[in-house]
């Protein structure tokens, strides 16, 4: 006998993650999902990011790694509050640990919060958090042709933000026919060139970042 | 790795449905995935022959339906399944367009007796 079933394998995960997002539009918090490869400088943007809006907004943190305190020790020392996820071998945050992340931090008291997926550009775009805005950061070093290999993360995010520009001259990285990619996968997507070494492009970002909290009080 | 935490969720929604129609054993589990999804076939089916054992799912087949990603041309309107290195459309050469398929991830039945 054949039974219908029809139903999505990561609804468990979803449900939460509505919750997850209950609780923080409830707060006021805007959150941002930010995914790369390792390496790419998702730390280093989050705290650029922090430098850029401290004065104007309340930042948090969630740090997902494998393992390992040292991304969220980078995070402490601008002195806002943060919480360390370590997934224990797991390639990605899900709904739950997040969930556990929240408890920990003062929700009434952020305006936005940065959370800093697990290295990997395969399964963090499958898994919801509670985001209100998925960002995928590429960075010049691995070349143009990431939206080619990893066509999943970059069709469903809201934000690419292209880090290390400042290697521009030094790499082979036709930005062009990346952004035409990006832009032809992704028709809606928000593209922006930065280097969170030099600082180049970094207000443009946190003036969306700012602008992404804005609209959503608005809602 | 994310495939073990994944089929225990299929293999919870199996059972749940089994259960439901009070099914003495399960003999096929009916998936559908999407190319755009980051989930191995062969790494499901590894960890379900290592989860489902004692439970009404023990030795069920698995059957993957594997759909390709398809995107509609925003030029053109030609739907086309973009190819390893050419996200442009067949016909008029536009870059991407609208996805109409790739992102599926469901149990779509089971097979019971």
């Amino acid at each position: 006998m054949k039974v219908s079933v029809v139903k999505d394998i990561l609804s468990a995960n979803d449900q939460l993650a509505l919750q997850n997002k209950q609780l923080l539009d409830d707060a006021g918090v805007c959150v941002l999902n930010l995914m790369a490869s390792p390496g790419s400088g998702k730390t280093s943007l989050i705290l650029r990011t922090i430098d850029a809006l401290r004065d104007r907004l309340r930042i948090g943190v969630i740090e997902g790694d494998i393992a390992s305190t040292v991304d969220s020790d980078r995070v402490a020392a601008k002195s806002v509050p943060v919480v360390q996820i370590n997934t224990g071998g797991q390639c990605h945050l899900d709904a739950p640990m997040v969930q556990r992340g929240l408890a920990q931090l003062p929700l009434t008291e952020l305006d936005v919060l940065l959370i800093e997926n697990v290295g990997n550009l395969v399964c963090p775009v499958d898994f919801r958090l509670g985001e209100d805005l998925n960002v995928v950061i590429a960075s010049v070093p691995e070349g143009d042709d990431k939206p080619y290999k990893y066509p999943g993360i970059f069709v469903a995010v809201d934000a690419v933000v292209i880090n290390k520009v400042d290697l521009m001259p030094y790499l082979r990285f036709d930005m062009t026919a990346f952004r035409e990619l990006i832009t032809g996968m992704n028709p809606d997507v928000t593209i922006f060139e930065v280097s969170c070494e030099t600082g180049q492009g970094i207000d443009n970002w946190a003036e969306w970042v700012a602008k992404q909290r804005s609209a959503k009080l608005d809602k | 790795m994310h495939e073990l935490s994944i089929t225990q969720n299929i293999l919870n929604i199996v059972v749940e449905h089994a259960q439901r129609a009070e099914a003495q054993r399960v003999r096929a589990i009916n998936l559908v995935v999407g190319d755009l999804t980051g989930f191995v076939d062969d790494s499901i089916q590894f960890y379900f022959d290592m989860l489902s054992p004692d439970t009404l799912a023990e030795g069920a087949r698995l059957n993957i339906e594997r759909v390709p990603a398809k995107v509609c041309c925003r030029s053109c309107g030609e739907q086309f399944s973009p190819q390893d290195y050419s996200w442009a459309c067949p016909s008029c050469s536009a870059i991407g367009g609208d996805i109409l398929s790739g992102r599926e991830f469901r149990v779509e039945s089971i097979e019971v007796e």
